[in-house]
């Protein structure tokens, strides 16, 4: 430690800012433990981290340059201890990042087209060096001349932002690298509640629930007062799926009839027509055709309990990004005495051969989530408000196809500058990013200018996109690994839509580092704290737990 | 454990929080003596109103603060020019807002705020609707709020298309709300009158000045538009079939105007000299202005209604100076008029007739129309398919069967008698809570659809034997019976109501549970009572019967009353007219 009054022993160190992790560090924090918090990038939040425009681009480039840097630490063994080395880098957990931006810059007629690929083996290509390539230090459209004028002559009626402009304004962008949302009854959302993280931050309601079906993007009515405004749905229909709600609340025995048969089966058996099909599989349950009724089941209770806490639909989102979370419980942790660095890496551990035997083991990842990020014009379904959030559910074109989850967020969430929407593809991986999401976005999205002239209402125009595939935490077993017995590891952002994984995870680690505590529980008023006397500010070191992230 | 944060105990905070209470109630009540004092000395100034304010802006809900808040501003108003004024009440709206924002629902800030924006010299309408809007977001059910909004409506003249669409949006947000459903109700007849001319293809909202009020009541509504409604409120009931408020419009869509106050009845009997008049709904005969005129003549005449029981009545009767119309030989021409609404009936008395009566030919569209419309029949029928095909999914869905009943009533009351009995069954099983009231909703329905028949035979008599009936009601239509069977139901009682029955000769009630009597008073005409198997026990019981002077026949047999030692000579004494009494 560089600062001599910073003290020198902890509890616990923890490596990665990540959800799970920053979680686990305000939970020890919480209960008087002294944390050591570590992460070895500039950001927190590590693979759930919000960028600004520019902020991505260098994010970008740096996972094209990064290389491993290896020191022999045998110098600090004492007799007993041996080395465990820790990988420096992400190398393996971020892949095949590709950008494509078809918005004009300032002056030119061609869309610039820019494509990174970077293959598992770590080679970086650069097709075509332009704009996106340069790092936004250099500004390069500052010279050019002003957009609006060349552009005001071909498209009078929607004025597009060029590149310059994203650039300029891309502090106001907050672009998360995954993407998911919470439930209002999730684990999350009560552990924030529990533990008065809250506190730290702000949420909108997504407002509307969409899914893609027969080439359209249609509102899934889910709450009473959608079911009641819908006008796609008879008033059949309508008292057919409202019954469905309200009676799947409880099991039944005609339910578990269909244990282990799909899902499907049983809401066809319902009587509930095709489009309420649709509806309840893909976009409530949320679930494939060919999951099974109680799974399918869970998971539309689910969806139905969240309902009405906050508004008409089950989820929230943070405003400023998803990015705010982990970092939320990093202040918790802060404010109860944790210290904090960034920038720093742990190169390795030192451990007792005597008392903790392990294989240093090392596993590489083998699933993939593909993901998209979009600047777009315009909403996929534009309505009477230009400000709502939506959860898109993209059904697979073809069976077992992967199904893709897009939420769409508008400028009121602090993520893009108003006139632009934001909007996120995730779907497990299949082949590249780029293979898995591209033939989504051109079916809902609109690349070039001339593919629909004249045709105003026409699909959103893509400004800019970005491609890339990231590790599935869920996959990353945690258990089973030979580690030294306090070591624990914490996975990456998985795949779901929810943040319950990394919820559970955090808890699971802390009750194995301090059993017998309570998790979270909650921070008192600021005015309630006594801050007079210094009694048992010399502890005695109790337990020692260190986790690293990120494998 | 170390470096644990030391927070205070629950205890501790309590110590502080009731130190701090009672430090406050200190202040508070230093501050409430100084308001009174000085409002009893009749001091006007601003430090008082900023006493009151920091009272009330803890607590809202001292009427006599406002009051004296009042009093100071009125001083104000003399003492200060228009702009100054115009600050001050500026500033006690905002003032309310901060009032509101801790209470919305409290009585002395509404009214106040009321009472503010109606003096304030330059209002700012648009400004206060759009605090409605903001409260009734926050609850749509803050009924203070729905009132200050009607206010601000009226006094800024919104226009009715805005509220109806602020009403869409309310309903659209939870249609659980009996408040827009309400407004709704009474805007959509300002802004879609239903057409005085039938062939008129569709009408145009009245393009008169000032706008329309919605405080001013028209009650229907034109076709175009309630097509609109019927398919919004259906929406509505599909989506959630329990809910009331929607089924509550609903019946609102498919209801009609009152009746008119009108007479629907003269019947002159020249025995009793009497004169009876039937109207269209209750009315008390002094308010209205009755005048009795016989042959031209005037009559100075007191009007009773048949029983000292009520106060309105839709039958009301008067007796005529002895010798005025009792011979027989003589014709006489009577003129009822109803000085209130302009309305007169005539009724002539032949030679030789001992009674007349002049009555409007009742029809079943007539009878009973207050209870459902008279749309056409086309759109009435449409809206019993839809409704049952919501019975088919919701078969136990009370709303459901009630609506359907109503309909059916509407349609064909006698052609779907058989389903509307069999609906009344399952409504008793799956609403049992409600049973009493449904089985009252079935007799008053099968009472309807006796006198229909009656009148269609064109009979004095009604019978509605082995009906279960449990309650009477429409006996104002009954005026002219002479015969009634109500035998073998489950009536307890014969409410005041029967004494309409004035030209009542027989009175059959076997079978019943009947205790109470009541309403057998002063029926002039009234010769045979058979009571067999009832519950009558107590001579008091039997007390009405005595106003009756024609009883002759009695038939008490099965009552608990005939155990009674010595019954037979108590009710010698009682009913001395009687002749021929069955124990």
């Amino acid at each position: 430690m560089a600062a001599e009054d910073l003290p020198s022993e902890f509890d616990v160190v923890i490596l990665g800012t990540g959800l799970a992790e920053s979680v686990v560090a305000a939970a020890c924090s919480r209960v008087g433990q002294r944390v050591l918090h570590l992460d070895r990038r500039s950001y927190y939040a590590a693979n759930w981290a919000s960028f600004t425009f520019n902020g991505l681009l260098t994010w970008i480039q740096e996972q094209n340059s990064q290389t491993e840097e290896v020191r022999d630490w045998s110098s600090l063994l004492e007799e007993g201890e041996e080395l465990l080395h820790l990988s420096d880098t992400d190398s393996a957990s971020i892949t095949n990042l590709q950008v494509f931006c078809y918005t004009k810059g300032a002056g030119e007629e061609e869309f610039s087209h820019d494509v990174f690929i970077r293959s598992d083996f770590q080679t970086v290509t650069f097709l075509n060096q332009s704009q996106a390539a340069q790092t936004p230090g250099e500004e390069p459209e500052a010279a050019r001349p002003h957009p609006s004028a060349a552009q005001s002559q071909s498209e009078p009626t929607r004025k597009k932002l060029s590149y310059a402009q994203l650039v300029k304004e891309g502090r106001r962008f907050n672009i998360d690298l995954v993407s998911k949302l919470l439930f209002s009854r999730g684990s999350l959302v009560d552990l924030l509640i529990k533990s008065n993280v809250s506190r730290y931050a702000e949420f909108k309601n997504v407002t509307r629930i969409l899914t893609y079906r027969h080439g359209n993007m249609e509102q899934v009515p889910c709450s009473r007062a959608d079911v009641f405004a819908s006008r796609q749905l008879l008033v059949v229909e309508k008292r057919k799926l409202m019954r469905f709600l309200n009676s799947c609340m409880e099991e039944t025995e005609e339910q578990q009839a269909y244990n282990g048969r799909p899902y499907l089966d049983f809401l066809r058996d319902q009587q509930l027509g095709d489009n309420l099909q649709h509806f309840l599989l893909h976009s409530i349950a949320m679930v494939t055709e060919d999951t099974p009724t109680e799974e399918g089941l869970a998971s539309t209770r689910h969806f139905l309990r969240c309902l009405g806490r906050y508004g008409n639909t089950p989820f929230l989102f943070p405003v400023y990004g998803l990015g705010e979370i982990p970092q939320c419980f990093c202040r918790m942790c802060a404010v109860f005495g944790g210290t904090y660095c960034l920038r720093h890496s742990v190169h390795c551990l030192i451990v007792d051969r005597d008392t903790n035997r392990y294989d240093a083991a090392h596993t590489g990842v083998c699933v993939f989530l593909s993901r998209a990020v979009l600047i777009t014009d315009a909403s996929v379904l534009p309505g009477e408000s230009d400000q709502q959030v939506s959860m898109v559910t993209v059904p697979p074109a073809a069976a077992g196809g992967p199904t893709v989850k897009m939420v769409e967020l508008c400028s009121s969430t602090m993520t893009c500058v108003p006139g632009t929407y934001l909007v996120h593809l995730t779907c497990q991986s299949t082949g590249s990013a780029h293979q898995d999401l591209s033939p989504v976005v051109t079916m809902m999205f609109r690349t070039t200018e001339s593919e629909e002239p004249g045709n105003e209402h026409g699909r959103p125009f893509v400004l800019w996109c970005f491609y890339f595939n990231m590790a599935d935490g869920s996959a990353v077993e945690v258990e089973g690994h030979q580690l030294p017995c306090n070591v624990y590891v914490c996975s990456g952002p998985d795949g779901s839509l929810g943040h319950e994984h990394a919820v559970k995870q955090a808890e699971f680690i802390f009750h194995k580092i301090l059993p017998d505590e309570d998790f979270c529980p909650p921070a008192p008023n600021p005015e309630d704290i006594i801050y007079d006397g210094d009694e048992g500010a010399a502890g005695q070191e109790e337990n020692q737990g260190e986790q690293e992230s990120d494998l | 454990m170390h470096g644990r944060v030391k927070v205070k105990t629950t205890a501790q905070q309590e110590e502080e929080k009731k130190k701090e209470r009672e430090k406050k109630l200190k202040i508070y009540i230093a501050a409430r003596d100084a308001c009174f004092s000085k409002r009893k000395e009749g001091i006007f100034d601003d430090e008082a109103l900023q006493l009151t304010q920091q009272l009330l802006s803890s607590n809202p809900d001292i009427a006599t603060l406002w009051n004296y808040r009042r009093e100071i501003l009125m001083h104000l108003e003399t003492v200060r020019d228009e702009d100054e004024v115009q600050k001050i009440y500026q500033d006690e709206l905002l003032f309310l807002e901060s009032c509101l924002k801790v209470n919305p629902k409290s009585y002395g800030s509404w009214h106040h705020r009321g009472w503010v924006s109606a003096r304030l010299p330059r209002p700012d309408w648009a400004r206060e609707l759009g605090l409605c809007d903001r409260c009734l977001s926050l609850d749509d059910r803050n009924f203070h709020c729905w009132d200050y909004r009607r206010m601000v409506v009226r006094m800024s003249g919104v226009p009715v298309e805005k509220e109806l669409e602020f009403t869409d949006r309310l309903i659209g947000s939870n249609f659980s709300n009996y408040s827009s459903w309400h407004y709704r109700s009474t805007l959509l007849p300002l802004l879609h009158p239903e057409c005085p001319e039938q062939d008129s293809p569709r009408c145009e909202p009245p393009l008169a000045s000032p706008p329309p009020s919605p405080q001013t009541h028209f009650h229907r509504v034109c076709e175009e538009q309630l097509l609109k409604e019927y398919e919004l409120v259906q929406n509505a009931f599909f989506t959630d079939p329990n809910d009331q408020s929607a089924w509550f419009y609903y019946r609102w869509l498919l209801g009609r105007a009152e009746l008119e106050e009108m007479i629907s009845c003269v019947y002159v009997s020249r025995e009793e000299e009497r004169v009876a008049v039937a109207f269209s709904r209750p009315v008390s005969a002094l308010s209205v202005g009755l005048l009795l005129v016989l042959d031209g003549q005037p009559q100075r005449v007191e009007w009773r209604s048949v029983h000292p029981h009520f106060k309105h009545s839709p039958v009301w009767i008067c007796d005529l100076p002895p010798g005025t119309i009792s011979d027989t030989s003589n014709e006489h021409n009577l003129t009822v008029h109803l000085t209130e609404t302009h309305t007169h009936k005539d009724c002539a008395l032949y030679t030789g007739r001992s009674e007349s009566w002049c009555r409007d030919t009742a029809t079943d569209q007539e009878l009973f129309r207050s209870e459902l419309s008279v749309e056409k029949t086309s759109v009435l029928q449409s809206e019993l398919q839809s409704v049952k095909q919501l019975q088919e999914l919701e078969p136990l869905n009370k709303w459901c069967l009630l609506t359907i009943i109503l309909l059916m009533r509407a349609l064909d009351p006698l052609g779907y008698e058989k389903e509307t009995l069999a609906h009344f069954q399952t409504l008793k099983e799956v609403d049992s809570m409600r049973s009493a009231y449904y089985s009252d909703l079935c007799s008053k329905f099968m009472i309807e659809n006796t006198i229909l028949k009656m009148e269609y035979a064109e009979v004095r008599v009604f019978s509605i034997s082995d009906q279960n009936l449990t309650t009477l009601c429409h006996l104002d239509q009954l005026l002219l019976v002479t015969h009634i069977n109500l035998s073998s139901n489950d009536l307890q009682r014969l409410p005041p109501q029967f004494a309409m029955l004035q030209c009542l000769e027989v009175l059959e009630a076997d079978n019943n549970f009947i205790e109470s009597l009541e309403g057998v008073y002063r029926l002039p005409k009234l010769e045979e009572v058979s009571l067999k198997n009832n519950k009558i026990s107590t001579l008091a019981d039997l007390q009405p019967l005595a106003s009756c002077p024609k009883l002759k026949r009695l038939d008490l047999r099965g009552n608990p009353i005939t155990q009674t030692a010595g019954v037979e000579s108590q009710l010698a004494e009682l009913l001395p007219s009687v002749t021929d009494l069955l124990l």
